[in-house]
């Protein structure tokens, strides 16, 4: 037995639950075909914060005067915002593989696919340097991630030119001056929103009758206000027909409502969801249940093969690094025999665009159409100290409560720094509070915070300032 | 300054009783000084001071009952950490029984141990339940007694998925094995007499001390939890009493006296060396077939028993047996048996013979997989052939634990158990 444990992909799934496993005591090993860290790190989270900071400053840069300030007509050097968005991730990178050093976790690259073997499957390693590896271990756990999805037949592929994947988006050598964004969930807005500050005429196209469609929908159509005072602009339930290249961009064709539209830009972003990485590990060979894309599991993260278990986005939305980690720490937890810490943790979800948008937990209609009863608070941060102090009054908190037992069950919220504070209904929800335990909950002033406390008070008639 | 705290004198000790205290305010004591008395759920412990110091503060009054293991007991002036004698993972640590304590003492601690915050739940014993704010309005809606539910959240903590579904007066449905700290034992919420139909004044309420507790607990949890089956057979005892005769006239010069239920004792290893999974213990992991025969023999004491192990009792002779069994018996009644005399055991043996009961079912001693129970050896008419005859009969029943004795397995057993009393040449052999 050459380990307890392998793990196959070193994004935020793989490399926590490495971690988590050497804490445990179990001889661990990870495999990475490209960079510690995955796409999270990499190319995706992180560097895109880097990004949004920079559109984030410049754009304050153009309101300078609502603060008594004033400067010379900015400017940016894109090749720069670049650079500093591409060291943020080599310098995560390099943390990451220190964290493997420290916690003696042997990082092998290469690239990995599996064969029968007991009691897990084989990995197989064609490794970077050269030659095979073939490893058995105890438990192997694929962390393998996702990409981004493409449609060829209507030419939504990437070409690394004129039609960008996140990838592609992240690193061009020139900020386009108009781009179409085919996509708004938290990909396609974070890179609208971002294009959007450095001056560019950006188009959003959603197939669905609303953008970021998996929020709540009071905040999908404040958002879109909130966009489009910031000069986005939108075509909504519109079904993409067709992408083509010519010389100086590309033209998109789109049908809204039977309405036939062609919309031209410099470059394009395809950002219309995620696939799972699935292929070329050997999976089909041993039997393992994959769909849609996704590697089916239990709670644990089992895939049904003996000693063979599945986390993160591989295993299915939703996609995002955090809900990885905790299925990477979970999933270890349960090799190593430890009972579950918590199977039915609740998901944040954050978009880091301006302004940011976060939530926690069901939204109203989902709240709903499962048969609840909800008693539902709003506070707006226009009726805020903080907010109006820092100029930021745009956007509100809103919270659902089970109206039988007063449970959170939902906390939607759009404005300034919401994605900083959304944990603390993730932690209400954990600790599974009541509006009881919110109400009596000190917030500090003056913060945008107090915010979601006028919201939990809302929600049963209490509201202070409003 | 230093906290002494409430030390835990076995692995399964909770709460004791705080008997004496052998030092008063102001007094110096040295590391390893005996400063107080402590009585366990079955025996009287001795606490000894790990620090030097003068003590500062008596907290818990002597003749305390009920103080949590890890709960302050008293402060020696010197140094600034909380030391207890045997210190126990801080799960364990409840301030809330010295503070009760602490009232009645002349001076109040300058650091409160437990300031009155908002009353948590409490169960009877006045133990805190820990559940989430959810879970606890369900309860209440739903008028479900938290006591009577075990947690499955971290810690056992009561979470919403154990209430949701619960019923009023039922258990929530939790497998034993996904309890990370089990509680059972608490878990049934119980009637007052009064709503019971017995008026209050009619009858002398004796409070339950430690071993009262001790034993409700551990047999209610085997008698729910484990699945006991009975196996009775006869024996004929009279080369028995023969055997024993003939011994202890060759140990009359040593003054030992072997008994019958020594014997039995010596009988019952051998036969669990013969019959090795029968000497077997019941665990999620897997059953536990144990190297030696313990035998542990209940021991009728004041207000309650106990059960006393003989170690690798088949590696020893009847003289060494009989003597310990005294020696057992005798510190036993007197409660100065150490936990580690009490804890453990193999297999158990109880006999109430003496009493002239005929047969009697025991129940298991967790994690043990059987009891024999021992009756009264009596002359009676036996047929041999076809003839009547006369032979001293005594009647055992072996309760077994089926998961891990079945029938048969028993059976066995008490086949050769059966070999071994009827011919005690036989466990020479």
């Amino acid at each position: 037995m050459d380990f307890d444990v392998i793990i196959v992909g070193a994004g935020p799934g793989g490399y926590v639950a490495a971690i988590r496993a050497s804490q445990l005591g179990l001889k661990t090993a990870i495999v990475e075909r490209e960079a510690l860290g995955g796409v999270c790190l990499n190319w995706g989270c992180i560097p895109t914060k880097a990004l949004l900071k920079s559109g984030e400053v410049f754009e304050q840069l153009h309101h300078l005067a609502d603060y008594g300030l004033a400067a010379d007509k900015p400017r940016f050097d894109f090749a720069k915002v670049v650079e500093r968005s591409r060291k943020v991730a080599g310098q995560l990178n390099s943390g990451v593989g220190f964290l493997m050093r420290k916690h003696k976790i042997e990082v092998i690259e290469g690239t990995a696919r599996l064969e029968k073997g007991t009691p897990a499957p084989k990995v197989v390693i064609a490794q970077k340097r050269g030659g095979e590896r073939t490893l058995q271990a105890k438990h192997v756990i694929l962390a393998t991630g996702a990409r981004a999805r493409t449609l060829p037949q209507i030419g939504l592929e990437p070409d690394g030119d004129r039609v960008w994947s996140y990838r592609e988006a992240m690193v061009p050598k020139a900020a386009p001056k108009s781009l179409i964004v085919i996509g708004s969930g938290a990909i396609g807005i974070e890179f609208a929103s971002f294009y959007r500050a450095l001056g560019a005429e950006v188009m959003v196209v959603e197939a669905l009758p609303r953008i970021l469609p998996v929020e709540d929908e009071e905040v999908s159509t404040a958002a879109r206000k909130a966009f489009e005072r910031r000069g986005l602009k939108f075509r909504i339930g519109a079904t993409v027909k067709k992408l083509t290249k010519s010389k100086t961009g590309v033209a998109v064709e789109i049908e809204t409502g039977g309405k036939t539209e062609t919309l031209e830009a410099e470059r394009a972003i395809v950002a219309v969801g995620i696939v799972g990485n699935v292929e070329d590990l050997g999976l089909e060979a041993l039997g393992v249940k994959i769909e849609k894309t996704h590697v089916v599991t239990d709670a644990h993260g089992a895939t049904g093969v003996p000693g063979l278990y599945a986390i993160g986005d591989v295993a299915g939305p939703p996609w995002l690094a955090h809900k990885a980690s905790h299925e990477g720490v979970h999933c270890v937890e349960h090799i190593a025999g430890q009972p579950p810490k918590n199977l039915n943790a609740p998901i944040p979800g954050c978009t880091y665009a301006n302004p940011q948008i976060a939530s926690v937990g069901l939204t109203e209609a989902a709240a709903k159409a499962a048969g609840r009863k909800v008693k539902v608070g709003r506070f707006a941060f226009r009726a805020n100290g903080k907010a109006i102090a820092a100029g930021e009054t745009e956007g509100f908190v809103k919270t659902l409560f089970d109206a039988e037992t007063g449970a959170l069950i939902g906390a939607h919220m759009i404005g300034a720094e919401v994605t900083e504070m959304i944990q603390g209904y993730a932690l209400a929800m954990t600790l599974e509070a009541t509006e009881a335990e919110l109400h009596a909950t000190v917030f500090p002033h003056p913060t945008m915070s107090e915010a979601m406390h006028e919201s939990a008070l809302d929600a049963y008639g209490l509201v202070l300032h409003a | 300054m230093t906290d002494i705290l409430m030390p835990a004198l076995s692995p399964t000790m909770e709460e004791g009783t705080l008997a004496k205290w052998l030092v008063k305010k102001g007094d110096t004591v040295s590391a390893g000084d005996v400063i107080a008395e402590i009585e366990t759920d079955k025996a009287t412990m001795e606490v000894e001071a790990v620090d030097e110091g003068v003590v500062e503060e008596i907290l818990v009054e002597a003749g305390a009952e009920g103080v949590k293991v890890n709960a302050p007991i008293a402060r020696l002036s010197g140094g600034t950490e909380t030391k207890a004698p045997e210190p126990k993972p801080a799960e364990t640590a409840e301030p809330e029984a010295p503070a009760k304590a602490e009232a009645k003492s002349e001076t109040p601690a300058k650091a409160e141990p437990a300031p009155a915050k908002a009353p948590p739940a409490k169960a009877k014993d006045g133990e805190r339940i820990f559940a989430s704010p959810l879970a606890r309005r369900i309860a209440e809606q739903k008028g479900l007694d938290l006591a009577a539910i075990t947690g499955s959240g971290p810690h056992g903590r009561i979470i919403e998925r154990d209430v949701k579904d619960a019923k009023p007066g039922a258990k929530a449905a939790v497998t034993a094995a996904a309890m990370p700290t089990g509680r059972r034992g608490e878990t049934r919420p119980v009637q007052s007499l009064q709503q019971m139909g017995i008026p209050e004044g009619s009858y002398d309420l004796i409070p339950l001390d430690g071993m009262r507790k001790t034993v409700a607990r551990r047999m209610t949890d085997s008698f729910r939890d484990v699945p006991h089956f009975p196996l009775t057979i006869d024996l004929e005892i009279d080369r028995l009493l023969e055997a024993r005769g003939r011994i202890n006239t060759m140990l009359e010069k040593d003054g030992v006296k072997v008994s019958v239920n020594d014997i039995i004792l010596k009988a019952c290893a051998v036969a669990l060396k013969r019959v090795p999974e029968a000497n077997a213990s019941y665990s999620p992991e897997g059953i536990a077939l144990h190297h030696h025969a313990d035998i542990a023999m209940a021991v009728a004491v004041e207000g309650g028993l106990i059960t006393p192990i003989i170690r690798k009792c088949e590696t020893k002779g009847l003289a060494q047996i009989a003597q310990e069994t005294k020696d057992l018996a005798e510190r036993a009644r007197t409660r100065k048996l150490k936990p580690e005399e009490f804890q453990g055991g193999t297999f158990s043996v109880s006999n109430l013979g003496m009493f002239g009961i005929k047969s009697f079912g025991s129940i298991i001693n967790e994690p043990q997989g059987a009891i024999l129970s021992v009756g009264a050896g009596t002359k009676q008419p036996v047929v041999r052939g076809d003839q009547l005859a006369i032979a001293t009969v005594m009647s055992v029943t072996m309760t077994c634990d089926h998961r891990v004795v079945d029938g048969a397995t028993g059976a066995r057993w008490l086949e050769a158990f059966k070999a071994l009393i009827e011919e005690p040449l036989a466990m020479m052999v």
